[in-house]
């Protein structure tokens, strides 16, 4: 599977799998047990995100410029920024680190 | 009856589904210039934006094709990373209730930023309003940014040299953030973290991040947090 049968074949899967979440029966999440299941692989994801986008490089685990503007990020968030200043900060202060000849 | 445009509520809400796309779209230019650079061609790049439109699974599928990867991995990778959007579909579709070609529309905006900022709104009719905004917001500037990543592609160099992976780190901690006001979901948190860290060496890019859902087994088995705030109360 290469070039347009992997774009199409791949989006067609994504998209399946976004309809069948809206499809499901909707006593599904009526259960408390499955709401909150639900919210916290949510949780589980996004946090997986935060950890895999700022410490790996490719198979490797690597702490670079990602790291202090991570902790850049969460001290705004804890401060309450808005998120577009949480976001701009972090891209600031790893592109900063990296003019100063970071990794 | 007030606009909702007039109402504080409505506009906080619209504030935050803008800031949310602009700051989404803006990495769609890293994603464009990327998948230029594994090899996709500047249509199938667009075509990815529109079509399947959900960034972890875009970045993993040109990760895995630029790495060399063979096409049944990059579309499982892609794949595997989307089933996260199914869950949130099931938590997204009551708050909707919508269905026919509203459904299918519904469907394809349900990713991570349109979910996190429906999910917050503190009342029903914000909740519909923060997942149409942001869900129509980021796929618009989601679809332009990546075209112009294409473009801009050679010029742009090392999207790195611009923070624009730190940039994708903090947006998804952005969306963490509002979530860990209890115990079990940063219990989960940390454990999920840990454990994605650790697959990294492990695992083939793409599925640390999936390997990571078995912290909420992990925690829910050591019942943390038994005594958090039971689901459906506000958060």
């Amino acid at each position: 599977m290469t070039g347009w049968a992997l774009v199409l074949g791949a989006s067609a899967a994504c998209y399946g799998l976004k309809l069948a979440g809206h499809l499901a029966p909707a006593g599904w999440l009526q259960r408390p047990t499955t709401a909150r299941t639900a919210a916290l692989v949510t949780v589980a994801l996004l946090a997986a995100l935060v950890a895999v986008q700022s410490l790996a490089d490719g198979r490797a685990v690597v702490v670079d410029s990602r790291v202090p503007a991570l902790a850049a990020a969460a001290l705004a968030l804890a401060l309450r920024a808005p998120f577009l200043l949480v976001v701009v900060l972090a891209a600031a202060v790893a592109a900063g680190l990296r003019a100063l000849g970071w990794p | 009856m007030r606009s909702p445009a007039l109402d504080p509520g409505a506009r906080a809400t619209a504030a935050q589904a803008l800031s949310v796309s602009v700051a989404t779209g803006a990495y769609g230019v890293s994603f464009g210039a990327l998948a230029v650079a594994a090899g996709l061609t500047p249509a199938q790049a667009l075509a990815l934006s529109a079509l399947m439109f959900t960034g972890g699974s875009q970045f993993a599928l040109v990760g895995v094709v630029g790495a060399g990867g063979s096409g049944a991995a990059a579309a499982a990778t892609a794949a595997l990373l989307g089933v996260r959007n199914g869950l949130y579909g099931l938590q997204v579709a009551p708050l909707l209730g919508v269905r026919g070609a509203r459904r299918l529309l519904a469907a394809h905006l349900t990713i991570d930023e349109s979910t996190a900022v429906g999910t917050a709104q503190p009342t029903p009719v914000l909740r519909r309003l923060g997942f149409w905004l942001t869900g129509a917001g980021v796929l618009v500037l989601w679809c332009a940014a990546t075209a112009l990543g294409t473009v801009l592609g050679d010029a742009l160099g090392d999207p790195r040299r611009f923070g624009l992976d730190a940039a994708a780190a903090a947006a998804f901690l952005a969306l963490l953030w509002p979530r860990l006001r209890e115990r079990a979901p940063a219990a989960v948190a940390v454990a999920a973290a840990v454990l994605a860290t650790a697959a990294v060496p492990v695992l083939p890019p793409g599925l640390p991040v999936l390997a990571a859902v078995l912290a909420v087994p992990l925690v829910l088995a050591l019942r943390v947090g038994r005594r958090d705030t039971p689901p459906g109360a506000p958060s």
